[in-house]
């Protein structure tokens, strides 16, 4: 019962409204990178409310369920991947082994989800989107995976997110040191290809092919996916700050750095998202098992070596 | 009036489509989302796809090749939605009156909400059009006399 609580309270509501917030402070940065005024502070909110009240259209020819079924699925494992992680923070010792494990892994279900819902919806740009958005998972996992390795040296050879915080709160953040930020880098990057935001939006890249996988999708579907992307603006840059920066505490002082910890990767994530072009699928692939792959083994090896 | 309208009147998404206009309404409507304009304030921003939209804005003449193209995504668009008609092309065929290929006003094709004239129509004209449309439905909503649904 009591985790059921947790799952509406904590995975849903709170990650959803933190989500909401951080996708305006992006559209308000954007703006005012630009010299524009940007949006009021609660449209993220009246566009889901809009898009939940319109009519749902799906494509002739298209595979129904798995069409109305994929924006569900992502939805689901992101509040999963939220709860997962507040649950960790609030209380290190409650966690299971291998938890690290189950995050890495629910994490990717977004981007499947997306797949599923692009070659559904039988169209041509949406399955161009969905093979798209493929290829990158295949670019980004390598390094993700490899970078994700540096706090699991560093805490002992741990898979339980409670005890890197644990280790983090005695022995001083993991990004302090020489490895834990080359693998932060690393993280950065494939955060932004995860979040599927410029300069890795070649999966949806509206100007290039109208939205790609998700351009089929109409009201509460868009809504839906619209919402999830929202809270993985707050759960993946939450996942980074658990991995190398100590995550979130709630004693005194502790708790405004953590605050602040949040917003200063949002709005890097947006100036990287403004200060940069779209590239190409392949530049994309190549970058990350190029020269991100190298950095990430050089971190794990710095690690091995204790630095 | 009900949420989901008033949600609607605050991020209207807008489809842009061009039935093979001059190219000076489309610079005019592109001029909208610039620093000076900015009209995300309202919550309005260019939508990539029709079925993402709510309100869709025609610019340039009806001829014969487009109106069915034109029809069909009128069909594809998720209800409720507006239709704009930007510039004198789409309002009554301008220049094009007495051309073989542009029969009709776009209005006897699809419903139009709002018509902004003008050759082509300022960017003040058009943000102006759009208050007078979001005046339009409040007020019908409120004497209960709507067509919409
Ligand atoms: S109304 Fe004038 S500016 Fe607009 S498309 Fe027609 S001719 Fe061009």
């Amino acid at each position: 019962m009591i985790y059921l609580m947790y799952v509406l309270m904590f995975g849903f509501l709170l990650t959803a409204v933190i989500g909401l917030l951080a996708s305006w402070i992006d559209r308000k940065v954007t703006a005012r990178v630009q010299y524009r005024v940007g949006p009021p502070l609660m449209q993220p909110l009246t566009d889901i409310i809009k898009l939940l009240g319109k009519e749902t259209l799906v494509p002739v020819g298209a595979s129904k369920t798995a069409f109305l079924l994929a924006p569900l699925v992502g939805l689901a494992s992101v509040i999963l991947v939220s709860t997962l992680l507040w649950l960790n923070n609030i209380n290190p010792k409650e966690s299971f082994i291998g938890d690290l494990i189950v995050v890495v892994y629910l994490l990717t279900i977004p981007s499947v989800s997306i797949i599923m819902g692009g070659f559904a919806s039988r169209n041509p740009l949406a399955s161009l989107g969905a093979s798209r958005e493929m290829k990158l998972i295949l670019g980004y996992e390598l390094p993700f995976l490899l970078a994700i390795l540096v706090p699991v040296i560093k805490s002992g050879l741990s898979i339980r997110l409670g005890d890197m915080l644990t280790a983090q709160m005695q022995n001083g953040v993991f990004i302090g040191s020489w490895s834990g930020f080359l693998a932060w880098l690393v993280v950065i990057f494939c955060m932004q290809a995860k979040l599927g935001l410029v300069p890795f939006d070649v999966a949806e890249a509206e100007t290039e092919i109208a939205g790609g996988a998700i351009i089929e999708y109409s009201g509460p579907g868009l809504a839906v996916f619209r919402l999830m992307k929202n809270m993985l603006l707050f759960t993946l840059p939450f996942f980074v700050m658990i991995l190398f920066m100590g995550g979130l505490r709630f004693d005194g002082i502790h708790f405004l750095y953590g605050v602040l910890k949040y917003v200063g990767l949002v709005a890097l994530i947006t100036v990287i998202r403004n200060t940069n072009p779209r590239v190409r699928i392949d530049q994309a692939v190549r970058w990350f098992w190029g020269p991100m792959t190298m950095m990430a083994i050089a971190a794990v090896l710095l690690a091995i070596w204790g630095r | 009036m009900s949420m989901k309208l008033k949600a609607l009147l605050k991020s209207p998404w807008v489809f842009h489509l061009s039935t093979g206009s001059c190219n000076n309404c489309d610079i005019e409507v592109l001029d909208c989302l610039t620093p000076r304009f900015d009209i995300e304030r309202f919550g309005m921003i260019l939508a990539g796809s029709i079925k993402h939209a709510d309100v869709l804005l025609v610019t340039g003449s009806c001829n014969r090749k487009s109106m069915i193209r034109v029809k069909r995504l009128y069909e594809q668009v998720p209800k409720p939605c507006l239709v704009v008609a930007i510039g004198e092309c789409a309002l009554s065929r301008g220049m094009f009156m007495h051309s073989y290929n542009c029969p009709v006003p776009l209005d006897k094709v699809i419903p139009v909400d709002v018509y902004v004239p003008g050759c082509p129509p300022k960017p003040e004209a058009m943000i102006s059009a759009v208050v007078k449309l979001i005046e339009k439905i409040k007020k019908e909503k409120l004497e209960g006399s709507s067509k919409r649904k």
